[in-house]
């Protein structure tokens, strides 16, 4: 038999139809839908004289733009309110389950997916917001999609696209000690580039990937598309089964017995072929942090920011603009720079592993005086573990604030924003300018990195303040 | 989303040699809070176009009288990052039906395509010759020509091919999108969704 990867084995079970020289119809399993994208959807159905086709495959949540207090009254952002209302109506209108602000499951929808069990093995997943690629860690094939393409799934349960060249990429070996899955993902994009994997689909493997937590799996999977990939997987195991078992949607009795079975045979075969490979050695990968204004410009927390030598023409222009935006010269350290915000949260690092890793970190410490720190839950269930667990109690007494869920400062939408000029470093997934608040300047880096900063006030390695 | 059909474009360009430029940098996410898609063109390059207090900053190519055109030659992987199809209901709204680049971000291409704004790529070398003839002359004209799948530097005649599949070519010159498509297909489609 043919060897093939996982990502053909999901993909070409689920084409309706090869369009001859044109892309594939491809079949939808699970669509998840938010307030930004999804209402001129809706509104163009509506012009067309359509309906949703298969309502019960859609699921909802208003995640980008709500506040992060008082989730309880009306929002007060006229548009804002007009967007999540809408979305309500539209859940409404056409049956689709929604899970709405202050209900048990609310969260960022890449938060509540899995956490709900909806998120499976071997299933295509979209949602009109890049990020979908989180999904990926639980062997789906999981992408973002633009708002035409939410009307085509509402519409028909179906998207035509052309299918991606494979990529993999493995890490071997073990991971030394304050060294987390975000720093993997740094360290790959700082390798491979922001744009090093457009046209692909990505298999995480390895050794120092399969040792990984599914939250930490998701974290990695949460930023394939920052290398510019359509969207990242991991084979599924035996950790994938253990998280899954007896979530609400997650198979029950009989039906689990054979799911797991089916799951099993999800893993590329061996000899299968990748259009491209890359292969990392975990002892290289250290705390990373971004110094620029794309994901792929990340460091190790003690190296130096990159010379411009070696560059020239647009790539030097754009390069010193971007250190410009930072106030960040060529050739120096970034270790010892004062930082103004840390930022806990977001679908790559605002589940309850990152939270509790942070309140672990801060216990007994204060934060720096020049630092103000937000920590913003992924979903309610991961708000209401933080609290079951004592680890908000933890956090306040660091002088963390604690918000109620969304997607907050990773995108700014809101009334979370970090001031023009000051520094933020944070365990979302996108320095780009402006992404955290007008002229707002970010950093990325895991939650240890950022519990760090927090205690210290200033760009540190983690692994210094552990061992004092 | 039905849209005007493109065949042949001819017109003046606007250069923006920047690279990487992502998603947030063409709309930000402050002004995605519209539940319909006309008026995204005002906040087109918001951040870069417009001082805080909203005036015009003067050395940012659209607010540059000397440039104009439907066709944005743009930088090195334009369109990365977030899936916000806004950005190119931006670029439309404000009047561009054409980017060219030497490289596109994927789901930004495809954006492109389902709205019909026409992504041309475009060698590394023939994007440089383009930014320099439109710095020597502003006035100078491109032409894209989607049959013929071939764009050409109107002032020298140099011209290179692009690449764009057979079905969205199609869809590209006659204005129609998927949905049409698919909605002629449902049957087929029920059936694959009974078997799952
Ligand atoms: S948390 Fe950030 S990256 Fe994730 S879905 Fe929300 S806005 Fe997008």
């Amino acid at each position: 038999m043919e060897k093939t990867t996982l990502f053909d084995k999901i993909w070409d079970s689920h084409v309706v139809r090869h369009v001859p020289a044109g892309p594939d119809v491809f079949f939808i399993d699970k669509h998840f839908i938010h307030e930004v994208t999804s209402p001129v959807a809706f509104l163009n159905l509506e012009k067309r004289g359509i309906g949703v086709k298969y309502p019960e495959r859609t699921i909802a949540t208003p995640d980008h733009n709500v506040p992060t207090v008082d989730q309880d009254q009306t929002i007060k952002d006229k548009l804002s309110r007009m967007q999540v209302e809408k979305l309500r109506e539209n859940c409404k209108k056409y049956g689709i389950e929604l899970h709405d602000l202050g209900t048990a499951h609310h969260g960022i929808v890449h938060v509540i997916g899995p956490e709900l069990g909806v998120t499976q093995p071997g299933m295509t997943i979209v949602c009109g917001d890049s990020h979908t690629s989180t999904h990926g860690a639980f062997g789906a094939i999981a992408f973002g999609i633009g708002t035409s393409e939410v009307e085509m799934v509402l519409a028909t349960q179906c998207i035509m696209q052309s299918k991606p060249k494979k990529m993999r990429i493995s890490v071997e070996g073990e991971l030394g000690k304050g060294v987390t899955s975000k720093d993997i993902i740094l360290y790959i994009i700082s390798k491979i580039s922001a744009a090093g994997a457009t046209g692909y689909f990505v298999e995480y493997a390895g050794s120092a990937i399969q040792s990984l937590s599914m939250e930490a799996r998701m974290t990695i999977c949460n930023m394939s598309i920052e290398m510019g990939a359509r969207g990242g997987l991991i084979a599924p195991d035996e950790t994938t089964f253990n998280y899954l078992k007896g979530r609400q949607y997650a198979p029950k009795g009989e039906e689990w017995e054979k799911a797991v079975a089916f799951w099993k045979t999800l893993k590329t075969d061996e000899g299968a072929v990748f259009d491209k490979e890359y292969q990392f050695d975990a002892a290289d990968i250290e705390p990373m942090i971004t110094y620029g204004t794309n994901p792929g410009m990340g460091i190790k927390v003690k190296d130096r920011i990159p010379t411009t030598e070696g560059m020239e023409g647009s790539n030097k222009t754009s390069y010193l603009k971007s250190l410009e935006y930072m106030g960040f010269q060529p050739g120096e350290p970034v270790k010892g720079k004062q930082v103004d915000y840390v930022f806990v949260g977001s679908c790559t690092n605002g589940r309850i592993e990152d939270i509790r890793a942070v309140a672990e970190f801060v216990k007994g410490k204060k934060k720096a005086e020049n630092i103000t720190a937000w920590i913003v839950p992924g979903s309610r269930e991961v708000e209401k573990l933080a609290h079951e667990e004592g680890l908000v109690k933890i956090l306040e007494e660091a002088g963390f604030e604690l918000r109620q869920p969304g997607c907050s400062a990773c995108l700014a939408m809101n009334d979370d924003k970090i001031p023009a000029g000051k520094y933020a470093v944070s365990t979302s997934n996108r320095n780009f300018e402006g992404r955290q608040g007008p002229g707002a300047r970010t950093m990325l880096a895991s939650p240890l990195t950022v519990a760090a900063v927090a205690v210290t006030g200033r760009i540190t390695d983690p692994r210094e303040v552990f061992e004092n | 989303m039905a849209y005007d059909k493109f065949t042949v474009l001819r017109d003046t360009a606007v250069p923006l040699p920047t690279e990487n430029v992502d998603t947030d940098q063409i709309i930000p996410a402050r002004f995605l809070k519209a539940t319909e898609r006309t008026g995204f063109g005002d906040n087109l390059f918001r951040d870069w176009r417009y001082d805080v207090e909203g005036n015009p900053k003067k050395d940012f190519v659209l607010n540059d009288p000397t440039y104009s055109g439907k066709i944005l030659v743009a930088g090195k992987n334009f369109g990365s990052g977030s899936s916000r199809e806004h950005a190119v209901w931006a670029l439309y709204d404000y009047g561009f039906r054409c980017v060219v680049s030497s490289f596109f971000a994927d789901i930004f291409k495809n954006n492109c395509l389902n709205i019909g704004v026409l992504p041309v790529t475009v060698s590394p070398e023939f994007a440089d010759k383009l930014f320099a003839a439109i710095e020597a002359d502003p006035k100078t004209e491109i032409e894209v020509n989607l049959p013929e799948q071939k764009i050409t530097l109107l002032s020298t005649g140099e011209s290179e091919t692009f690449d764009i599949n057979e079905y969205k070519k199609s869809n590209m010159q006659n204005g129609f999108d998927d949905i049409d498509y698919l909605l002629n297909m449902s049957d087929e489609i029920e059936a694959f969704a009974a078997s799952r």
